[in-house]
């Protein structure tokens, strides 16, 4: 019995790895999965494809980071993204930098960014928030579409320049590297972000989901630790920025819109809001929907429906808000929230669960810092 | 002099369609708590409802009496496609406000998506009749007819909804249950009518708005909706969340700067203005400029 809990314990912290190799091994590969992708695996356009939906998990969950984990409700996390696209593609294509200078000044532009526009946004909590952040994100996307002195090229997007980038990211024949970079950011993403929910941050980020009233009480100060959390987001989302850009060889005026975050918020939702291997598969599931939906509507299966089907599915976005929506309303936690029921159905009890469960966290919190009732400890609002 | 009476009549008529808008929004919020992002559907829904009708319906047209035919024909589809939306899909989730939120954010997606499936994402010329397309000589400035249709509407739409919460019935289980929904519920009155009711004149509101809109602008897009929701957002937050004075007053102040910025400075600076306008107001008074409701 014992052994068995071992076992498993083991497969789930293995999983992971195994995953992780596959997609490494994937370019290897030349199955070819008729209905799923067009070409065989390693076929330029699967692998494309393949690590847009790789780089939409990673951002997804920097996003989870925020709404799932910490319960804030950012509709302008599309912001540091553009930032990450657009701030790259300039220092290229504008000033001629060279691909590290460019990678390290953006990343600075993705950490000062979230922290001037945090550490404003902050000072107001709830819709209040939500509406600042949007509000914000805005103003990055009527810049773009008003392509100030020809700079960011409006709604045409701005194709890069291609002559400071390494002959390993240039090509169709090289998209099997930027398929690996893909991997190498979702992976990173998702290392950063294990490992900080995990920390002593990551217990108050839960625990101000939870209840902040109560975390103040503590003795912390949310605000810290949220502008924390905004900032560390944003980075990751900026990162995510470069590497799309890197795979698209320029920057679209669509990732600036709120559409853009939105559709974050449906990734995250529907692959399990505060899970993190949720979070990725909403990324890879709604990218990977997103294509090949299009493609579905203009293929003849749909095209000979009777118009009242026909004219529906033609559009990926009316079928992804439907499932949404049924997801909202039928499947709590999304995708994760569904497994993990499934996996207590079959074992007929509960497994202590690696999170606190809702409304634990702060208890939780509380035991970890030893204040309250009995906390006898000092201590310095950590 | 004539510049100043045309930006602000202008203004003016851009803040009237705001309020439209947002006056449906905030009673949303404040009575439900639902930042309801398919509002700019229901715009959608009413401006493509109205298109429609002057082009298909019978005794409908876009001119005289038809026109104002087409547009109640969209009007109630709107009010139609609100209620059922919030006795479907809003009412089951009651009390769960995250999950309500992210219901209109997926409808937000949904409707858009299929009326841009239906008639195409092209802009399609909306009917303007003869009498909104001619211009009327204030103080020298020669105004498009359309800015007073817009403030007209605005003001009789201000007028009503205040009346209607005023003195009717209705009117003061809303105005109590904004206050306090628990309190109202405690003494033993279905706030959920309520909710449906509140919903359904949102959206007659956005429809109204998207008609008249379509108007303004001289075309209709499935996008166009969601744009106008952003400043409709920010319209709601300046006046308080769930006020319907602070939010005319708010559209007001939001209209004007927009129209004057843009025209002063530079095209784009006056939505700029007015997102800088929301981070002034919010952190000065976190609560928006009215910070008890009317």
């Amino acid at each position: 019995m014992k052994d068995r809990a071992v076992n498993r314990r083991n497969v789930r912290r293995l999983a992971p790895l195994v995953v992780l190799v596959v997609l490494a091994l994937l370019p290897y590969s030349t199955l070819n999965l008729p209905g799923l992708f067009d070409g065989v695996l390693n076929s330029p356009g699967t692998l494309q494809l393949l690590a847009l939906c790789l780089v939409f998990g990673g951002v997804a969950l920097s996003f989870d980071l925020l709404f799932g984990f910490t319960g804030l409700l950012s509709f302008g996390h599309a912001l540091y993204f553009a930032a990450g696209t657009y701030g790259a593609n300039l220092l290229l294509t504008e000033l001629g930098w060279g691909l590290g200078a460019a990678i390290a000044a953006t990343t600075v532009l993705g950490i000062v960014l979230p922290l001037v526009i945090g550490s404003v946004a902050l000072r107001v909590s709830g819709i209040a928030f939500s509406m600042v952040t949007l509000a914000t994100a805005q103003v990055g996307s009527i810049i773009v579409l008003q392509d100030p002195g020809g700079l960011t090229g409006g709604e045409e997007g701005l194709a890069v320049d291609r002559t400071p980038i390494p002959d390993a990211f240039v090509g169709v024949f090289n998209t099997v590297n930027k398929y690996w970079l893909a991997l190498a950011y979702l992976v990173l993403v998702y290392a950063v972000v294990t490992w900080v929910t995990r920390s002593r941050a990551g217990r108050v980020w839960q625990a101000i989901r939870e209840n902040e009233r109560r975390v103040e009480v503590l003795g912390l100060r949310p605000y810290r630790f949220k502008l924390l959390v905004f900032v560390l987001a944003g980075l990751l989302a900026t990162l995510g920025g470069i590497v799309h850009l890197l795979l698209l060889g320029g920057s679209t005026p669509r990732v600036t819109t709120a559409d853009f975050t939105i559709g974050l918020l449906v990734m995250v939702v529907l692959g399990g809001a505060g899970s993190r291997w949720g979070a990725v598969l909403g990324g890879v599931l709604y990218t990977y929907l997103d294509s090949r939906l299009t493609d579905l509507a203009s293929s003849p299966a749909v095209q000979d429906l009777p118009a009242w089907l026909r004219v529906p599915l033609s559009e990926p976005l009316f079928i992804l808000g439907t499932l949404f929506i049924l997801v909202v309303l039928f499947v709590p936690g999304g995708i994760a929230g569904l497994v993990d029921r499934l996996g207590e159905r079959r074992r007929g009890r509960r497994r202590p669960a690696e999170n606190p469960p809702p409304g634990r966290a702060v208890e939780r919190l509380r035991d970890e810092i030893g204040a309250g009732v009995g906390g006898n400890r000092p201590h310095d609002g950590v | 002099m004539t510049t100043f009476v045309l930006l602000s009549i202008t203004g003016l008529g851009l803040a009237a369609l705001y309020f439209l808008v947002a006056s449906g929004l905030s009673l949303i919020f404040g009575l439900m708590d639902v930042l309801n992002f398919a509002h700019g559907a229901f715009l959608t829904i009413g401006a493509y409802g109205t298109w429609w009708a002057a082009g298909n319906l019978p005794g409908a047209g876009s001119t005289g009496w038809g026109f104002v035919l087409a547009v109640a024909f969209g009007v109630g589809v709107g009010t139609l496609v609100a209620a059922l939306i919030e006795l479907l899909l809003i009412r089951p989730l009651y009390q769960r406000h995250i999950e309500q939120v992210l219901v209109t954010v997926g409808l937000s997606l949904a409707l858009v998506a299929l009326v841009r499936a239906v008639w195409g994402s092209d802009p399609r010329p909306f009917p303007r009749p003869e009498w909104a397309q001619g211009t009327t000589s204030v103080l020298g400035a020669n105004v498009p007819n359309d800015r007073f249709l817009l403030i007209v509407s605005a003001v009789v739409v201000l007028v009503s909804v205040l009346a209607f919460l005023r003195f009717t019935r209705v009117g003061l289980i809303i105005r109590a249950g904004v206050e306090n929904r628990t309190m109202v519920t405690a003494l033993g009155i279905d706030v959920r009518k309520a909710f449906t009711l509140v919903f359904a004149i949102g959206g007659a509101f956005a429809a109204l708005a998207g008609a008249l809109g379509g108007i303004y602008l001289g075309s209709i897009s499935p996008g166009q909706g969601t744009s106008l929701l952003i400043f409709a957002f920010i319209v709601v937050v300046i006046g308080g969340m769930s006020s319907i004075t602070g939010t005319a007053a708010a559209a007001v102040l939001v209209g004007l700067v927009q129209q004057f910025a843009n025209y002063y400075a530079a095209s784009g600076v006056g939505d700029l203005s007015v997102v800088l306008l929301l981070a002034v107001v919010l952190l000065a008074r976190p609560s928006g400029l009215s910070a008890r409701l009317a």
